[in-house]
């Protein structure tokens, strides 16, 4: 029978299944961070449990970290406790880290690619809902909360039900101006926050097969903002090429098996997806976010809705409030937006494409007066990369701060944060109240539209940037 | 765990869109290294004003939402992170069982994992358990698990459906790890083709 990529992995992982489709997966890869994992480790010592694979585990800090001045540690007691708590965690069940700083230090799913940790046909988890992000290469990966990460260190195992198949079929070619970005935003505009709720997603389409793995992951990140645990992307020779000799990729003759497994992995042709949705590719346009919610998403060149239009009650009600809370009228032009913050970084947008991306567009230019802009790269190596190819000048050069990598300003749980009313351009996955700090603003972007915004001081078609 | 038996609690109405968990607990919370203590931060925006004072606006600040151990809620209820601190915050302010006509993946498997009940029920269903909610004087509502069911004040009753894996979990108090370790045998054996076939993983 024709299957899909999602249910290949899937039966390639199953160990138990009772009638009523309880199943029991095997788990490859466990990522590990500071915020989800103490109440997870406390478990296994009140239980007297081990870590049953510590070589499929990987943990670092990032949530929490500083991004200036590191060398001075972690100033606010709570998170240092946090993050001293990892140290002494993985220490004891032997876990390999990237401690804080390690020069492979960085965001979570920044690093488990950039190491070759992630690798298609895969089950890869984290206590962290962006997992999904690893689906690019043709893995099922997903987040998890606390007390599933406790039962994978012990086990290597999650307890689960099959999902749904979703296809996400984008037909014709992007135009060049949009990105991976626009177009995920694009997608859960349509499709609803709650739109893949109870679904695996799997993106395909001929527009896929041209990007990179740093768009794609992009896509597949943000799949957890349209309500799906997962989303993935078959992998191709542009999958292969990214992972080859990466430090923990297979070496020589696995290598070889290896991606001869991987190209049996993509969907076989009439394999049966429960949904199906068709993206017209071509109808695609810059997008960003206007409210608080990721649905709620504006063409660059749009206006802010009315919503005296909409009939449902609480949908009208949700709009109202993200209009009040956003600080908008109903019908102004996006364009005329200030914002007076600009974040590039976060698991969505932080790696080396990003950054390039970014830097094309400061090059030369000024942030206006009253922007503070930010960069915070991925990880240790992405601002490695990033400084040899001489990008740290070109955005010193024009006044945005070059921070040291970590989650940072996209939930704000270190110092990176909004104070009431700032206005943030933000490269980010979440724009809920409160997100970026108690009273800020968020406006998801792409890169290019984050960096144009920073030289105008408004939300920016980059087009418009000479 | 402990077990989830029937209980009879005040239902709030709580008809929000699309509640994150940014919302029921903000990460300034999330440093904590226990899982208890939370409740006092659950739905700290709303909850509080910026002096620290309470809303008196929001519900769960007023009488007798205060000391309400179900939530009458509105679609795509837990969105966003998978912060199981949510849920953790939910329970410790006393919150037992959450009806909504949706919610989100992450949110819905970490509330079993607490004891903390989610009911999926129809739209109709809803706007009645709201109406039934709203009633200041009599707010109370039955939810019985082993049934199935939920008993509005007036007496009528509302069927719900349920995994009968997590719902055995839940009424018998069980622990996941220590049933998935009955299968130890089979992961092993599992681990094992696993390293013959695919040696790099």
């Amino acid at each position: 029978m024709s299957k899909t990529l999602y249910d290949k992995i899937w039966q390639s992982h199953l160990i138990n299944e009772q009638d009523d489709g309880t199943s029991l997966i095997y788990i490859d890869r466990h990522l590990v961070h500071e915020v989800t994992s103490p109440q997870a480790f406390e478990g296994l010592r009140l239980s007297n449990r081990k870590v049953n694979s510590p070589k499929r585990t990987l943990a670092v800090a990032d949530h929490n970290v500083p991004t200036l001045d590191r060398e001075l540690g972690i100033k606010e007691e709570d998170s240092r406790i946090q993050v001293e708590e990892l140290d002494k965690n993985v220490e004891e069940f032997q876990i390999p880290y990237f401690n804080m700083n390690d020069s492979r230090q960085g965001i979570v799913h920044v690093i488990g690619p950039e190491q070759g940790f992630t690798q298609p046909g895969m089950t890869i988890v984290c206590g962290d809902s962006h997992t999904a992000t690893h689906g690019a290469f043709g893995s099922l990966a997903f987040g998890i909360g606390t007390s599933e990460v406790e039962h994978v260190l012990a086990t290597q195992t999650l307890i689960q039900k099959k999902a749904m198949n979703m296809l996400i079929n984008i037909t014709g070619n992007l135009d060049k101006i949009v990105t991976s970005k626009d177009l995920i935003l694009y997608i859960i505009g349509k499709i609803g926050t709650a739109g893949g709720t109870g679904c695996v997603i799997e993106y395909s389409g001929n527009a896929l097969r041209d990007m990179s793995m740093e768009s794609r992951m992009t896509i597949c990140n943000m799949s957890i903002e349209a309500g799906a645990r997962a989303g993935m992307i078959a992998p191709d020779d542009i999958t292969f090429n990214y992972l080859y000799e990466k430090p923990m990729a297979p070496k020589n003759e696995d290598w070889d098996k290896a991606v001869n497994w991987w190209k049996t992995l993509p969907s076989d042709s009439g394999a049966k997806f429960d949904k199906i949705v068709d993206i017209d590719a071509t109808k695609v346009t810059q997008t960003i976010t206007w409210g608080t919610s990721p649905e709620e998403i504006v063409s660059i060149d749009g206006t802010v809705p009315n919503p005296d239009k909409i009939s449902d009650e609480v949908k009208q009600n949700k709009i109202k409030r993200s209009i009040e809370y956003m600080g908008l009228t109903p019908g102004q032009k996006i364009s005329d937006v200030e914002i007076n913050t600009v974040f590039i970084g976060s698991c969505t947008n932080s790696r080396i494409e990003d950054i390039r991306s970014a830097a094309e567009i400061i090059k030369g230019k000024k942030v206006s007066t009253n922007v503070k802009a930010l960069v915070v790269p991925g990880s240790g190596l992405v601002k490695k990369q990033a400084e040899e190819e001489g990008l740290d000048v070109i955005f010193k050069h024009a006044g945005f701060e070059w921070r040291e990598p970590g989650c940072s300003m996209c939930l704000a749980m270190n110092s990176d944060k909004l104070n009431e009313g700032d206005r943030c351009a933000s490269t980010s996955n979440r724009n809920f109240e409160g997100r970026q700090g108690k009273g800020g603003r968020t406006h998801l972007v792409s890169p290019e539209i984050a960096a144009a915004s920073a030289i105008t001081g408004k939300l920016t078609d980059p087009r418009n940037v000479t | 765990m402990e077990k989830f038996n029937t209980f009879k609690g005040i239902a709030a109405p709580f008809n929000i869109l699309n509640v994150d968990t940014d919302k029921i607990i903000p990460k300034q919370f999330l440093t904590t290294i226990k899982r208890t203590g939370l409740g006092k931060h659950v739905f700290d925006e709303m909850r509080y004003k910026k002096d620290g004072s309470e809303n008196p606006n929001f519900v769960l600040n007023q009488k007798p939402y205060d000391k309400s151990n179900i939530l009458i809620a509105g679609d795509n209820f837990g969105c966003g992170s998978s912060r199981e601190h949510a849920p953790w915050a939910l329970k410790d302010f006393g919150i037992k069982c959450i009806i909504s006509t949706s919610f989100a993946d992450i949110f819905y498997n970490n509330s079993f994992k607490n004891g903390l009940l989610p009911i999926m029920v129809t739209k109709d269903e809803r706007v009645a358990l709201l109406e039934d909610a709203k009633d200041k004087e009599n707010p109370e509502i039955e939810i019985d698990l082993e049934n199935q069911e939920i008993r509005r004040p007036n007496g009528g009753k509302i069927k719900f459906k349920i995994d009968p894996f997590r719902k055995k979990c839940l009424l018998e108090g069980l622990d996941d790890i220590g049933l998935t370790e009955l299968h130890e045998n089979k992961i092993k054996s599992f681990e094992e083709s696993r390293s013959t076939k695919h040696p790099w993983l």
